[in-house]
């Protein structure tokens, strides 16, 4: 490619990846051009209106995963973001009206306050996860190495990751690998008794994956949860929602250097001679640039943006057969007032709720996903983010937010039809356990996985954009082939959820494919 | 008679529409499996059979040869992102011949490419890969049907061949050229007359023709073509007549010569065209293929083997031999994948895979042969030169019109 490139590099999408990939490459000096295809940034992690005078977190409500180092090198509190609530803990409601409580290491009865009677295993469960999260947490910051390439890099990367996992002691690693490719379901069974907090373990290892808590992986998915936030109760809200975090990534972008466009839809990525040169946007215009990050996800990217005549014909067919639909839906009310949930007083509203009274009720929520059906007793994490966010409401009302489960991509009858059903069952699942909230709803609003496709153009609608399962995980992902964050063109990267290490709000898939395109001479 | 209702593995091998004429012409009744379809290995003798090919003319049943119809509107595109070959100026009426990779560019397969129409292309391969087109596919706008028992073939090959198919009726045929197909019709007095497609395409390096004609046609076409021909000498062929002379032209045999990469098991035993011999068929300037970025990364290497022609010194073919660097047979340099001793070129012919020292016409290295002397086994390490491929290529399988023998 000539210097005459308009760009050092164009970053396919204006997303929290997009924006950190974006950040550290302008920051080491490239010429950086964001493209976003909507009319505003931040991709699924942006704050809407979905009734008038109600915002809300249109996608990811809680923000968890996005490491604290991260967050400082990018400056973001100078940028503008600023705190809501910041140790979020989270209520396993019992529609009895007994709620547990899961805070920093304690397990409490919330009535008394009293320990529940789970509460040390549930330390030793927090400690056993926090020694494997350290040894784990290094890889998420990792480009993963290639096997059997021979390359000093790719041994010294699987060498220290081998040295972190046999340092945890002969138990802890016997432990490990008996677990590691198990399902949670059994591992809660071995440890704890009450149906209610397992309810709650298993909702974190299966939310936002194509499982139920008796499916294979799901401790892996719970291992990744921990890993990526160092312990999964460290929730965190942005005041002004999640949008206010991507506003402050886009600030931290522009302060770099970065040029950021919306309205701007890539619709080609245009290739000489085996090099990315270009792409065009919807209406015509072509910006050169000398190499081009995506972080859409990696269907979209290759098989659209790219097309598979550019690619080999196996590795087309590894992408075309990448498992990326979702299952989680969102549910956004706007409230005239806050409902009473039983046995919850108000002041806990600010925490996250968990609408999963035991395993053995996600796995029958998960069952019908197989028939194309949804439960008529979804698995739900709630949380009314204007109780500690006033100005996501007109005063004195409140905004509820629940990622829910499992909806599965094509439904019998379409979702057009099923929608206002859905609606129906949701808030008839929610009032078992505050009665009186179905009358103080004033507006709502149902995005089940083909609107979170639409909306926020992600293939499949899901939320890692692809399934994170242990043979699109890590070394493989998201196929064997675009590892380490190239695309088999020269000069084309991938820098969304689908690469390692995964989806959620982190955006260390973002700077671990800005370090490898600063591998690369300019 | 099994019912369409058992189970694959209890079905018969399919019959071709040659079959019933086949077993009337056949003394041995000598027939083996060729992808699914009973074939017929040697009507009467090898030697009989192959003189016919190289003296006459020989009519070799290839039926079974796997037949897609590919069309659409990204047809081209499509086959070009497939095979090796920039296709783009294959017109209509063209044929070529093509292998294509997967993606590290291992060999899966050869074949040959008819453009019928400016949309609609025919792939015939020696192995079915619906699988692969279809992952080839994904992307391109473009339908693959696979047609093979839609089609019946028949390979009319050897010098007298042009002058039978006229004989037969077939006018216009001495017009076609080499890798050039079009549509015939068979006039005959007292039959309907039947049109076929016609190819000037083989598998012996002689003067020789493919017909392509509907499963209806076979029998009557296979009847005229040996009530004009046997007195002068033609005769049906099997396989193993066949195989001396692609020997003798040099042509490669899936299974036997190479293996399919998608078939292989051990690491290491696929083959890129580099190594086969075939790089005149890899076109690293058309645009992107399957595999050519492995290609091109090989090419760069050198390949650390390649297939080369063999004269062996004696007359017993060296089926199998390994071959080494020098007469004392210490250190293995590569092994023999097909050999047969070659009536006309009156030379002992191997096709061998060797180690990149020895690929260059004039090298030498050393076969191990053994040979069996009334169960009394003996061993000869001789010497065997690298020589030019094709051992045999007559002037005759591309002038045009042919000499009319």
């Amino acid at each position: 490619m000539s210097a005459a490139a308009a760009y050092d590099c164009v970053v396919v999408g204006g997303g929290h990846n997009g924006l950190v990939c974006a950040t550290y490459l302008a920051r080491a000096g490239r010429s950086v051009l964001v493209l976003e295809a909507a009319p505003s940034l931040g991709g699924a992690a942006i704050t809407r209106e979905f009734a008038p005078g109600f915002r809300v977190s249109a996608c990811a409500h809680l923000l968890h995963l996005m490491p604290p180092a991260l967050m400082r090198e990018l400056q973001l509190e100078r940028h503008g973001l600023a705190w809501a609530a910041r140790e979020v803990g989270t209520l396993a409601l019992d529609p009895s009206g007994s709620p547990l409580h899961l805070a920093q290491g304690t397990l409490t009865e919330l009535s008394s306050g009293a320990p529940a009677p789970d509460s040390a295993a549930f330390q030793e469960w927090r400690a056993l996860l926090r020694r494997f999260t350290a040894a784990l947490h290094p890889v998420l910051n990792q480009t993963p190495p290639r096997l059997g390439t021979g390359a000093w890099r790719d041994r010294g990367a699987l060498l220290s990751l081998a040295l972190r996992i046999r340092r945890l002691g002969r138990t802890d690693l016997r432990e490990l690998l008996r677990i590691g490719g198990i399902c949670i379901h059994d591992v809660l069974e071995e440890r704890f008794a009450s149906p209610l907090l397992k309810g709650a373990l298993a909702l974190d290892a299966v939310l936002g994956t194509n499982y139920g808590p008796r499916s294979p992986g799901t401790v892996l998915s719970l291992l990744y949860r921990s890993a990526a936030g160092a312990g999964a109760e460290r929730l965190a809200l942005p005041r002004g929602g999640m949008g206010s975090l991507t506003q402050a990534l886009a600030e931290a972008a522009r302060a770099a250097g970065v040029r950021l466009r919306t309205d701007a839809t890539v619709e080609r990525i245009l290739v000489h001679e085996d090099r990315v040169q270009a792409v065009t946007l919807a209406g015509g215009e072509t910006v050169r640039a000398r190499a081009v990050i995506s972080s859409a996800d990696p269907k979209t990217t290759l098989l659209q943006l790219l097309g598979s005549e550019h690619l080999d014909a196996g590795f087309t067919r590894r992408v075309a057969q990448l498992r990326t639909r979702g299952l989680a839906g969102k549910l956004h009310l706007a409230l005239d007032g806050l409902p009473v949930f039983r046995g919850v007083p108000a002041s806990c509203l600010r925490d996250r709720l968990l609408l999963a009274p035991s395993a053995d009720y996600i796995e029958r929520a998960y069952n019908h996903t197989k028939y194309r059906e949804y439960s008529a007793a979804p698995m739900m994490e709630v949380t009314v983010p204007s109780v500690a966010d006033p100005s996501l409401a007109p005063s004195g009302q409140h905004v509820l937010s629940a990622i829910v489960q499992y909806l599965p991509y094509e439904v019998a009858g379409g979702w057009e039809e099923q929608r206002p059903r859905l609606l129906q069952t949701l808030l008839s699942t929610l009032a078992a356990y505050a009665p009186d909230l179905p009358q103080r709803v004033r507006a709502a609003e149902l995005l089940a996985p083909p609107d979170i496709e639409r909306e926020f153009r992600i293939g499949g609608g899901h939320w890692h954009h692809a399934e994170l399962a242990l043979d699109q995980f890590f070394l493989v992902r998201p196929v064997p082939g675009a590892t380490q964050y190239r695309a088999p063109v020269a000069g084309l990267y991938l820098c969304g959820a689908g690469c390692h290490p995964g989806g959620g709000v982190m955006g260390l898939a973002g700077r671990n494919a800005a370090r490898e395109v600063l591998r690369e001479a300019a | 008679m099994l019912t369409e209702s058992a189970p694959h593995y209890r079905q018969p091998l399919l019959k071709t529409p040659f079959h019933e004429r086949a077993r009337e012409w056949s003394q041995l009744d000598s027939f083996v499996p060729w992808s699914g379809y009973s074939t017929v290995d040697v009507f009467t003798s090898v030697e009989q059979e192959y003189f016919a090919i190289r003296n006459a003319s020989s009519l070799y049943d290839l039926t079974p040869m796997v037949k897609y119809r590919i069309c659409g509107t990204d047809a081209l595109r499509f086959l070009n992102r497939l095979v090796t070959r920039d296709l783009s100026k294959l017109g209509p009426g063209k044929v070529a011949y093509v292998v294509w990779c997967d993606d590290a560019g291992q060999l899966i397969d050869d074949g040959t490419v008819f453009c019928i129409g400016a949309q609609e292309y025919r792939l015939c391969t020696g192995e079915r890969q619906l699988d692969w087109l279809r992952a080839s596919a994904i992307g391109f706008a473009v339908e693959i049907q696979e047609i093979t028992e839609d089609i019946a073939a028949l390979a009319v090959q050897g010098p007298t061949s042009c002058a039978l198919l006229l004989r037969a009726g077939l006018t216009g045929i001495e017009r076609l050229r080499p890798f050039e197909h079009g549509e015939f019709t068979l006039t005959r007095a007292g039959r309907e007359p039947m049109s076929l497609m016609v190819s000037r395409t083989g598998f012996t390096g002689d003067l020789g023709y493919e017909l392509w004609l509907r499963p209806a046609d076979a029998e009557p076409v296979w009847d005229v073509l040996l009530e004009e021909g046997s007195p002068r000498a033609v005769r049906p062929v099997g396989s193993r007549a066949l195989n001396m002379a692609r020997i003798e032209a040099g042509f490669l045999l899936p299974n036997v010569d190479f293996i399919s990469a998608a078939h292989t098991l051990y690491v290491g035993t696929e083959r890129s065209p580099l190594e086969l011999g075939l790089g005149w068929l890899v076109d690293f300037g058309k645009g992107h293929f399957t595999g050519r970025r492995a290609l091109l990364a090989e090419q760069e290497r050198g390949p650390r083997r390649q297939l080369v022609g063999l004269d062996v010194d004696g007359n017993k073919p060296a089926h199998n031999a390994l071959l080494y660097s020098d007469r004392s047979a210490r250190r293995e340099v590569g092994s023999v994948s097909s050999a047969t001793w070659s009536p006309t070129c009156k030379r002992n012919l191997a096709l061998a895979m060797v180690e990149a020292a020895y690929v260059s016409v004039g090298s030498t290295v050393w076969a191990e042969i053994y040979l069996n002397r009334e169960l009394t086994w003996q061993r000869r390490v001789v010497r065997a030169r690298v020589v030019e491929r094709p051992f045999f290529a007559p002037a005759r399988r591309r002038s045009t019109p042919p000499a009319l023998y």
